[in-house]
């Protein structure tokens, strides 16, 4: 659609760009994301040590390090993911967006072991006690956002599979990544938090 | 028209003056059967009245010079009948204006902020004297349990404090706690309300200046009967509060010729949830009953404590506070009488 | 009116004239499934003002059974229920619903774009909420049937732990709450990245952000300030939906969980919540008032910071609600501080407003009539917070009277108030007729009586003992003759709200026709058809300063030569 001025006379102004709605709508809900965060971090902060029962952190946590290493290397392969989607290198990109996935879901496994280990060795379940409740609520408030990352990265894999991915696509693809990245940092907080601070 | 609105807002000046200046002094002091907080009759009350007739008059002052110069705006410029149709002069702003009502409101908040501060410190970190009796006020829901550790007793929905004067400061300290959810201790005349939260242990200090019975109520919303949780403190002289006391330090009255009732009492669920010193009875869930008869309400106010109601109470507590957490004990008639005649004698 | 250069060039109705009339069906099916910003507009705010009556009545029949001591109209448990419902519908269904349907209806049209940055995430929101609203509704029904009303939550807007355990609220009723509300949050949240990436990324060419209109700015501002607190607010909830279903102790006290710690999260989400409430009623005066005044809008640039200062300070001050909860004496001292901060960049509003009027022609048609009482009003609402800033005084008006007083002062005195004059003033862009005047005098003056009935006198009460949330009080306590004044004012309300409502639906179809441009006003919407087409601008507009449609009217005097 072509522009036409109110006023027709009025000095021209310099070129007009604005951002891309789709960035700017992912930090807001990055943004909305970590308000729930927070709320949950200062939850889990402030009960830090207020359980009547045990069993406490200090008896029952592993300080799950593989899994974190995977976590935060998987903010690295995307990142050369988004690299080459940018220069419309299908494959390459392909490969790290499939590496990505798989240490997403390492992590995930791991997560899983590591709460099949506290329900059935160590008897914690989020009724136990408050360090059950806020370490279930944050640990798997993050988890279930790996998970949606997980089926939003599938998704683009499927597509790359399929061919149906190009250059074209690369905004949409770094807007995704977005999301990766937040989904990482905020389990920088919540490793401090969990495994640092309150054990 | 617009006089008229202008003279609507004058009405709500006025009532607002009203409030501050009339209705204070048409009060004497002493209880009230209107708690007002504008008839302050301790030290944290009188504190807080003297703090607010200072706000009152700030905040007037702002509206009047606000409201006025809107009612300005609104007379001297509204469109004449002999408008010329023309566009007024176009003024997008002006940086000085715009300074002036930046400075000056922060210079009142500044002013605001420190009376303000100067009270709070006042009346929360007030050092409490060696001599001050100690209460604690667990919140039920819906009564109120009154523990004087000092003198061992366990009290019920009447609060009973010595009086205390500013030459001879007798002030109550109360430790605020919650068996169940929160409530929120408020006698207006005496001081600010604060919470009674579960899990969470408050302070605060009464020194009420005159005998009497002050009245209040709960005032933080706790369920169905929050209504009818009502408050009643008595500030007895020393003599009075003495025999107060030491009538309450007393186990229940033993009278033969009400044996009857007592067992009724003793083999009924009452005693599961009442206590009554010298009986089977040592619940905690209800409020203590051993000295039920000192007390001239029943339920925390709901009713007058006289042998009709207490029998109306049992028979069905419902009639009087519905939702109370007391069931109906679906006793027979003989049995209500002979409850009724046992309990009026616990003096 | 300076009608003739209208409809400029880029905004031109180009639709073809309708052959035939679509059936009920399919107008229903078109409704359902629009993407339309517009259309998606209109049924927020049908939905309020639906809300506005069910919430309306329930304060109807609050102010029944307390117009007398000892009244047995209700029993408690359903006051409890109903105060509870009011609350949450008047802030949930009847205030979000409000100002999301001016957002959604006006932001794209004021800044040129053709729609939302994503539209079918707009209807997703608007259905989530409409979806949420029955869900909570859905509790007088779904508990243990009609009934006795059913078995609606009764712990007070604010839900208050550990009041929502199970163990003090057993059945679902709070659960259709906690659920209803997490819904319609979700719904909130994408209205509000949608509005924040719509001001962003759609504005026509020269729209900076420094020539957006007000209204725009103080939506983008409360847009941005949704998204991080009914997040808050979401987490809370999903905290208690953890005690209620899976056992969890957050709120249960029992097992170590702290009441206070419920109270922190959700007046973290309360407190900003009624800035969200209230910015966009500044929106509407914002745009009504100079209008009617015949003046640029005084100090825009102040304006703009006032209302992001708000938005910022607001963030800072939500203990203020909980100075009786036993808080130390510097936090006491603190909040008491922040709260009185806000005071000042909403006195600069205050302040700018008149001063756009000073110096105006300032004509009374029935929009600037409600601004009016606006300003008056908000302006008491506001020295009434002050009061309850001061934390030693809020010890003795915490939970009385006073503070439903103030609240309802700033709720329906400035949000209502605005409303009805932001309805009377976009109806006629909407619908393409003029809304009727004289029912709109009638309208004005009853709702301004009885709102001065109801809540002035309400103060009363509080300043003489009488907590709220109480369903009957003793006759000895003197608080009778009050509460009956309070009662009539309500009732008049009630009718003038009744009028309001007729005169929309007489308007509708009676009223006469509005043209693009009724009040010769200045932002973009009015140099669109009246109702705007579905794509709304033909081409894209161009702008060079704040009132395009100023510079229009008046090219011997136009704005951009002063900007
Ligand atoms: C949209 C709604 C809205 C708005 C805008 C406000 C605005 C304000 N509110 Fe209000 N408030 C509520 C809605 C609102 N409030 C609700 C719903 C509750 C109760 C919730 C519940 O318990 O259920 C509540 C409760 C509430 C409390 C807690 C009371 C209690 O429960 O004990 C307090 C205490 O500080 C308070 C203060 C304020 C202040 C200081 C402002 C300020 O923003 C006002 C600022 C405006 C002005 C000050 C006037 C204009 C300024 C000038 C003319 C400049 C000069 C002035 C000065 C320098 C002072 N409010
Ligand atoms: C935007 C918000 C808003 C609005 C507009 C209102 C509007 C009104 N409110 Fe409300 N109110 C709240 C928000 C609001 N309120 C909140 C948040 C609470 C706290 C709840 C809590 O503590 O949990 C509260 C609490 C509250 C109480 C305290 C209850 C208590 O603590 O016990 C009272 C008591 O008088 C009251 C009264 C009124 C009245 C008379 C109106 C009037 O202005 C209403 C006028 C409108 C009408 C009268 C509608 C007209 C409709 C009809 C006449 C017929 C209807 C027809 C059909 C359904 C077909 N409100
Ligand atoms: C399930 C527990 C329970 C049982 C059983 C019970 N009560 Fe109560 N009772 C209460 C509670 C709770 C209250 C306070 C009610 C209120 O004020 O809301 C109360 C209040 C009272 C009061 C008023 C006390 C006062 O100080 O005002 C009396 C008298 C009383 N009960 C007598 C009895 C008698 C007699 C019985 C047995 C027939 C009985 N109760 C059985 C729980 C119980
Ligand atoms: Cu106890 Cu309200
Ligand atoms: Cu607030």
């Amino acid at each position: 659609m072509s522009a036409v001025p109110i006023i027709p006379d009025a000095p021209q102004e310099q070129p007009w760009h604005l951002p891309s709605r789709g960035r700017v709508a992912m930090y807001c809900l990055i943004l909305g994301e970590s308000a729930i965060f927070i709320i949950f971090v200062v939850a889990y902060v402030f009960y830090i040590g207020k359980s009547l029962t045990g069993p406490t952190p200090q008896q029952v946590l592993e300080i799950p390090i593989f899994n974190s290493i995977c976590l935060f290397s998987s903010s690295v392969t995307i990142m050369l993911a988004e690299r080459h989607i940018e220069h419309n290198r299908i494959k390459q990109f392909g490969l790290w967006w499939a590496a990505t996935i798989v240490l997403g879901l390492i992590f995930l496994i791991g997560t899983g072991a590591e709460w099949y280990k506290l329900i059935y060795k160590d008897g914690l379940t989020i009724s136990t006690n408050l360090f059950g409740t806020t370490f279930y609520s944050l640990v798997g408030l993050h988890a279930s956002h790996v998970i949606v990352g997980l089926i939003g990265l599938s998704l683009v894999l499927a597509f790359t599979i399929t061919g149906h991915v190009n250059e074209k696509h690369s905004e949409r693809i770094q807007i995704l990544a977005l999301y990766w990245h937040f989904v990482d940092a905020i389990w920088v907080v919540v490793f401090t938090v969990v495994y640092i601070l309150g054990r | 028209m617009l006089l008229e609105r202008h003279r609507a807002k004058r009405v709500t000046a006025l009532l607002f003056a009203l409030a501050a200046f009339i209705l204070p002094r048409a009060y004497a002091s002493g209880p009230q059967a209107t708690p007002s907080i504008f008839a302050p009759d301790s030290t944290p009350a009188i504190g807080i009245y003297g703090l607010s007739l200072f706000v009152l008059q700030i905040t007037g002052a702002i509206f009047l010079v606000v409201a006025g110069l809107l009612t300005y705006v609104i007379i001297r410029y509204r469109v004449k009948n002999n408008d010329d149709g023309r566009e007024p002069a176009q003024i997008y702003g002006s940086t000085q204006v715009e300074l002036a009502w930046t400075v000056i409101p922060i210079l009142i908040v500044v002013v605001l902020f420190l009376t303000t501060a100067r009270m709070i410190f006042a009346i929360q970190d007030a050092p409490r004297p060696t001599t001050a009796l100690d209460v604690s006020v667990v919140g039920h829901q819906f009564w109120w349990e009154f523990r004087y550790p000092q003198q061992g007793i366990v009290a019920a929905n009447e609060l009973h404090v010595p009086v205390s004067s500013t030459g001879q400061p007798n002030p109550t300290y109360m430790k605020l706690l919650s068996a169940d959810v929160d409530h929120s201790f408020w006698v207006p005349q005496l001081a600010g309300k604060t919470d009674l939260i579960p899990n969470h242990v408050n302070e605060m200090w009464i020194d009420p200046l005159h005998t009497g019975l002050y009245v209040g109520q709960c005032a933080q919303f706790c369920g169905t009967e929050h209504a009818k949780m009502l408050l009643r403190v008595y500030v007895d002289s020393p003599d009075q509060f003495a025999a107060w006391v030491k009538n309450q330090q007393l186990p229940a009255v033993q009278d033969p010729a009400v044996a009857a009732g007592r067992h009724v009492f003793e083999t009924q669920a009452c005693m599961n949830c009442h206590t009554i010193r010298g009986t089977v009875g040592t619940g905690h869930f209800g409020p203590d009953l051993t000295h039920l008869m000192s007390r001239d309400t029943l339920a925390s106010g709901a009713a007058l404590n006289n042998p009709q109601n207490l029998r109306q109470w049992i028979k069905d507590p419902d009639s009087f506070k519905p939702g109370s957490l007391m069931p109906a004990m679906q006793l027979n008639d003989e049995q209500l009488d002979q409850l009724t005649a046992y309990l009026a004698t616990l003096k | 009116m300076a009608d003739q250069a209208l409809p400029i060039r880029g905004t031109l109705d180009l639709t073809p004239a309708q052959s035939k009339r679509d059936g009920m069906l399919e107008i229903l099916h078109d409704w359902i499934t629009t993407v339309d910003h517009k259309k998606l507009g209109i049924l927020y705010i049908l939905y309020a003002i639906l809300f506005l009556l069910v919430g309306g009545a329930e304060a109807l029949f609050i102010r029944i059974q307390l117009a007398f001591p000892n009244n047995h109209f209700m029993s408690p448990q359903v006051y409890n229920r109903f105060f509870t419902m009011h609350g949450t519908t008047m802030v949930f269904l009847m205030g979000m619903p409000a100002i999301f349907g001016f957002a959604n209806y006006l932001v794209p049209l004021m800044i040129g774009a053709r729609d939302m940055a994503f539209p079918r995430l707009n209807a997703f929101s608007f259905w989530m909420t409409a979806f949420g609203g029955l869900f909570i509704y859905y509790s007088f029904l779904g508990g243990s049937g009609l009934y006795g009303v059913g078995n609606a939550p009764d712990v007070g807007w604010f839900a208050y732990a550990p009041l929502t355990a199970r163990a003090f609220s057993p059945g679902n009723a709070t659960d259709y709450w906690a659920v209803g509300l997490i819904a319609s949050g979700f719904g909130t949240i994408g209205s509000g990245i949608n509005i924040v990436a719509t001001i962003f990324s759609m504005r026509c060419k020269g729209m900076t952000l420094m020539r957006m209109p007000l209204f725009v700015w103080l939506n983008l501002t409360v847009s941005a300030l949704v998204l991080i607190t009914i997040t808050p607010l979401t987490a809370a909830q999903i905290m208690l939906c953890i005690d209620r279903y899976l056992g969890g102790h957050f709120f249960d006290t029992q097992a170590g969980g702290s009441a206070v710690v419920w109270m922190h999260f959700f007046w973290i989400f309360g407190h900003p919540e009624v800035y969200v409430l209230v910015l966009p009623a500044f929106a509407i005066a914002n745009e009504i008032i100079p209008v009617f005044s015949r003046k640029a809008i005084f100090g825009y640039p102040a304006m703009v910071t006032a209302s992001v200062g708000i938005a910022f300070i607001s963030l800072s001050v939500w203990a203020h609600h909980m100075f009786t909860v036993g808080m130390t004496s510097a936090s006491n001292a603190f909040f008491t501080l922040s709260t009185m901060l806000v005071g000042i960049p909403t006195g600069i509003k205050i302040f700018n407003w008149l001063a756009t009027m000073w110096g105006g022609k300032i004509r009374f048609a029935t929009p600037m009539l409600f601004m009016t009482a606006f300003l008056f009003q908000f302006l008491i609402a506001g020295l009434t917070g002050i009061m309850l800033s001061v934390s030693p005084w809020d010890w003795q008006l915490h939970n009385s009277y006073f503070v439903v007083a103030h609240f309802h002062y700033v709720l329906v005195g400035a949000i209502l108030t605005a409303i009805f004059g932001g309805l009377y003033f976009w109806f006629p862009k909407v619908t393409g007729r003029m809304m009727d005047e004289r029912l709109g005098k009638i309208n004005f003056w009853l709702f301004l009586i009885g709102f001065h009935l109801t809540f002035d006198v309400m103060h009363i009460p509080g300043i003489l003992g009488m907590p709220r949330s109480i369903y009957t009080y003793e006759a000895n306590r003197g608080w009778g003759t009050l509460n009956l004044i309070v009662s009539i004012g309500a009732a008049i309300q009630g009718i003038a709200v009744l009028i309001f409502a007729y005169n929309m639906v007489i308007s509708l179809f009676k009223g006469e026709k509005a043209g693009n441009d009724p009040w010769d006003a200045w932002t973009l919407e009015w140099a669109c058809s009246s109702p705007p087409p579905s794509y709304n601008f033909a081409t894209e507009p161009v702008v060079i300063s704040r009132r395009p449609l100023w510079d229009l009217k008046h090219p011997e005097d136009p704005d951009w030569k002063y900007e």
